[in-house]
């Protein structure tokens, strides 16, 4: 059985006062055109943190004219990459300075753990400072003409662009998306998620401390269906990015088409694939198919949640995933000791609950979970493990983004390698083993974005990242991320009596 | 008036006999599935040359069986890059060693000229499928550099099936700017040439096979793009499309494959490509690169330099030159090697174009010359070199894409006011300057949103040299090592490091 923690953590930590509430357009807050506000909710205790300002079309409009102008005759894309890296660089030292703070902000708007974003945001500060030292490396290339040219590439930013971020990493997906981009000298319109607004709303305070001049960094909080619709379909905004789901993502490309062919990159969902061998060290095995499900609640696109253990240590490794998650702690995620925080709202927690009668009714056997737990109030879950899971059942297909691992067992290299790739999505994926030939072999099986040996999570700055297959295409992060906001302009014009072509 | 050669030309030249009429899928020719045909018009005369296997959803489905098996199970991705490079030399060879009868089909099939297409469209066709054989063992991953104990890489790997929507207006070259790197890079794939050019793209796939390409690799299905094309944009089996063509069917292209299975999607789309003709211009020069810039290949270029700004100091002297080149200009039947300009495509474009020449003296731009279909021996899509001068931004002669013998011509006082009108379109695909001024050339080079900017040259395409749009002319790159990324995936491989000296 899991434990849990105590809900009154108000001693822990201070809760901080929500200073920014309003647009950030063209360097400033404002109210929404319509005046019209939304809540958002705390998921610990189901109650409303505050009322923020709700953007839509119009509101986009204004924005993208601020980051069109900023764009077109500001500053920002005609500054050297070395002067644009130093701002970001301040935005970044800016973004340590106030690390508590905006760890407790994503705490209260998304259930996350606060001990882990107090480390987390200076994480993620690092992949500002990252980008800020490859905005004067960007280079074309001088080409080899076949005939008496001079050829050469540009690689210019491509504009406006628009991010679509999700709930899940409030902090690390703003950075990640935003720190490529304004590398690049592009300006910007940020539609962070409803259920997460607080973090991106100071991220934009902070940016305008840091120097990023006006227009260049927008943030437009509101609803999918209207402004991030707004984004998708505008005539005037050059490409867009967008993490979500499958689903969202679809209809962010159908509006890109509609409209102005904007050119777009999606981050969708994963059901990844985590392969345990015989060889396996048994202990890191079960530790990391636990992490794999739980870290962050099980609301990550990369989740391993179709776990595969090969039947050589089935029984062993079932008893020391049941025996691990004795000590693996649901509560208040401003509890130092705690491991899991509250699913993010109730339509989550619903979603999940759903798929585990699902589960339940398909006939997979569950080994523990399976409830919500017995708190007031909160969405909070049990780690939830099903065994026995066929392939085709709903648990074993669908994404959950929730704490419910499928567990399988497989006979062979090639059997494991089928039932890994029998899926829509491509996102990620793990291999347990010592041997470096399997290791091989297997990472070069699987279709998808990331394979990680023997680990799992394993990102960093200079590691691409995104989808095979349905889990989309584009890669956030590493170098590959700038080509989303660049665009290559070719150069020629002939040379005479050159010694050489 | 353009002048027009004498068109009994079947004389001097072998007129080929249609071998390849059928679907190519698997590696064999087979009937559409339906049996239906369609046939395939010959516009110097407006009458059919053969009829062509017509393929459609069911057929689509077979190529993309085929392609499939190929990709997961077959030889072609798990080929060293150097045994690819070897058959798609045999490839090159293949195609240089037919160079005139690929050159009359497309002759036949889309009115070009005779000679361009043995002399150049062809052999260049060929030379791409070189070009890419030799990055085909090149295609490198990297090592990352990561902040903890982890070795890291990355792996460029093929992105499996690729479906590819080639155009009318330079069948051959199209078709080998696409299937080269798709084939470098490891992937299997299903052509799609325009209904109006089947004829060089079904040869090309026996040569294929003859030069060693597996089964299913490449297939070709001739047809239509409301039936065999869309089929392909929504396949849910197909990883990637690469579309070229007008931008109204780029939308639905894109459309498609978000409703069915997210593919990945570059789009090479229309243009109303800028020639800015500065007053130190060699008056010549400039004349001849804005002639060709708007006749070659009878207009129908995506990147026709369909606009020209001239500035005011040599204005006179230029126009003057130009109007006179153009009445020089010879169009007639395209074997004729002394041709300079052959039919239009098809009816449809035939009638486009002749309707935006209504719209322009409507619109009242001054008609300096041409505006008139050629009346050759009563047959024929021939239309003149025409030239329209005077032409504001607003008109809908500078602003649509006519893909035909029509230039719209303006005068400009200063290099600002130029850029300003250049980029004021909604496409971006290429644009020329003209100046011997080395500042002149590199700020208009840097302030114009185009995917090629051409200085003192025109269509100076090169193999290593990207192609592609800004804007709406589309995204992702033909053309050079970029056009790889297109059938390439990026995969990151993870590990941890124990004991390592270093990062």
């Amino acid at each position: 059985m899991t434990s849990h923690s105590n809900g009154n953590s108000d001693s822990f930590v201070k809760m901080p006062t929500i200073k920014f509430t309003k647009l950030f357009i063209n360097g400033k807050f404002v109210d929404s055109i319509s005046g019209k506000t939304f809540e958002t909710i705390d998921p610990r205790t189901e109650e409303a943190i505050t009322r923020v300002a709700e953007g839509d079309k119009e509101d986009i409009d204004l924005a993208v004219k601020a980051a069109r102008e900023a764009f077109d005759n500001g500053p920002w894309p005609r500054l050297s990459g070395f002067d644009r890296g130093r701002i970001m660089m301040k935005f970044a030292d800016l973004i340590d300075e106030h690390a508590e703070e905006l760890a407790a902000l994503d705490t209260i708007d998304a259930g996350k753990l606060f001990v882990e974003g107090k480390a987390g945001i200076p994480h993620s500060a690092n992949m500002l400072r990252y980008y800020a030292g490859a905005a004067d490396k960007i280079h074309g290339e001088v080409l080899k003409m076949s005939r008496e040219f001079h050829a050469y590439t540009l690689r210019e930013p491509i504009g406006v662009v628009g991010h679509i971020i999700p709930w899940n990493f409030p902090t690390a997906m703003f950075l990640g998306k935003v720190s490529p981009a304004l590398a690049a000298g592009c300006t910007m319109v940020v539609k962070p998620a409803e259920q997460t607004p607080l973090s991106a709303l100071y991220y934009a305070h902070l940016s305008k401390l840091a120097g990023i001049p006006d227009g260049v960094l927008n943030v437009a909080t509101g609803f999918g269906p209207t402004a991030g619709a707004a984004i998708s379909s505008h005539m005037d905004i050059d490409a867009v990015s967008f993490t979500g789901s499958t689903e969202v993502g679809r209809e962010v490309m159908q509006a890109a088409a509609k409209s102005n062919l904007k050119t777009l990159s999606l981050e969708l969902g994963g059901k990844s694939p985590l392969i345990i061998f015989d060889d396996a060290d048994l202990d890191k095995a079960a530790e990391l198919a636990l992490l794999g499900i739980l870290y962050n609640k099980g609301e990550i696109c990369v989740a391993s949640s179709r776990v595969f253990v090969q039947e050589g240590i089935y029984d062993e490794f079932v008893k020391k995933l049941l025996e691990k998650k004795k000590s693996w702690t649901v509560g208040d995620p401003f509890d130092p000791k705690v491991r899991q925080g509250p699913q993010i709202d109730k339509k989550q927690f619903d979603k999940i609950l759903s798929y585990i009668e699902h589960g339940k009714r398909e006939g997979a056997t569950l080994l523990t979970g399976g409830k919500p737990l017995g708190h007031n109030k909160g969405y909070y879950i049990e780690p939830t493990v099903f065994t026995d899971v066929k392939e085709d059942m709903l648990i074993a297909k669908d994404e959950i983004f929730g704490p419910v691992m499928s567990l399988m067992k497989f006979k062979t290299i090639d059997e494991a390698i089928k039932k890994a790739n029998n899926t829509t999505y491509g996102l990620a994926a793990g291999v347990m083993t010592k041997d470096l030939n399997v290791a091989n072999t297997v990472s070069r099986s699987i279709r998808a974005g990331i394979i990680w040996i023997n680990c799992y999570f394993a990102f960093d700055q200079d590691v691409p990242y995104g989808g095979y297959k349905m889990s989309g295409f584009g890669r956030d992060f590493g170098l590959d991320a700038l080509y989303k906001y660049l665009q290559v302009k070719s150069v020629v014009t002939p040379i005479y009596n050159s010694p050489w072509l | 008036m353009g002048s027009h050669g004498n068109d009994s030309l079947e004389s001097s030249v072998k007129i080929p006999t249609i071998k390849f009429t059928k679907l190519f899928i698997n590696g064999e020719f087979v009937d559409s599935i339906s049996g239906k045909t369609f046939e395939t018009i010959d516009p110097r005369t407006g009458e059919a040359i053969a009829r062509i296997a017509e393929g459609d959803k069911e057929d689509v489905d077979l190529a993309v069986n085929a392609a499939r098996h190929a990709f997961d199970n077959g030889p072609w991705p798990r080929l060293p890059g150097s045994e690819r490079a070897k058959r798609m030399m045999k490839f090159a060879d293949l195609i240089d060693q037919n160079v005139e009868e690929l050159a009359a089909l497309d002759t036949l099939d889309a009115g070009k000229l005779f000679s361009m297409g043995k002399a150049v469209d062809i052999p260049s066709s060929a030379d791409t499928l070189r070009y890419y054989a030799g990055a085909a063992d090149k295609i490198h991953g990297d090592v990352l550099k990561m902040s903890r104990e982890f070795h890291a890489y990355t792996l460029h790997e093929p992105i499996g099936v690729v479906g590819h929507i080639i155009p009318w207006n330079f069948p051959s070259t199209l078709f080998f700017l696409k299937v080269s790197p798709a084939l470098a890079a490891g992937c299997t794939m299903i052509v799609k040439p325009a209904e109006q050019t089947p004829l060089s793209a079904l040869y090309y796939a026996h040569l294929a096979k003859l030069a060693g390409i597996p089964d299913g690799v490449l297939n070709v299905v001739t047809g239509f793009g409301p039936t065999a094309g869309a089929a392909i944009c929504s396949h849910m089996d197909i990883d990637a499309v690469s579309f070229t063509g007008s931008t109204e069917v780029g939308r639905m292209v894109m459309k498609a494959a978000a409703e069915s299975n997210l593919k990945v999607v570059s789009l090479e789309l229309g243009g109303k490509s800028p020639l800015i003709i500065f007053d130190d211009a060699d008056v010549d020069m400039a004349a001849q690169l804005a002639l060709i810039g708007i006749l070659f290949n009878k207009g129908e270029i995506c990147v026709a330099s369909s606009r020209v700004y001239v500035q005011e100091g040599i204005y006179d002297k230029l126009v003057k030159k130009l109007v006179e080149m153009a009445k020089a200009w010879v169009v007639g039947d395209p074997f004729d090697p002394k041709v300079q300009q052959g039919p239009q495509v098809d009816k449809e474009q035939f009638e486009k174009i002749l309707t935006y020449i209504e719209h322009g003296k409507r619109e009242g731009a001054t008609l300096l010359t041409g505006g008139k279909p050629l009346a050759l021996g009563g047959k024929g899509y021939y239309v003149e070199p025409t030239i329209f001068a005077e032409v504001k931004e607003d008109m809908l002669i500078a602003k649509d894409e006519i893909f035909g013998p029509v230039l719209a011509l303006a005068k400009f006082k200063t290099i600002d006011e130029a850029i300003k009108r250049a980029n004021s379109t909604r496409y971006g695909l290429a644009a020329g300057i003209v100046t011997k001024d080395l500042n002149v050339a590199n700020t208009v080079s840097r302030s114009l949103r185009a995917g090629t900017i051409w200085i003192n040259c025109y269509f100076a395409f090169g193999n290593d040299c990207p192609f592609g749009g800004y804007k709406m002319s589309g995204f992702g790159r033909d053309s050079g090592l970029e056009a790889l990324h297109k059938y390439l995936q990026v995969k990151s491989v993870v590990t941890p490091l124990y004991n390592s000296p270093w990062l």
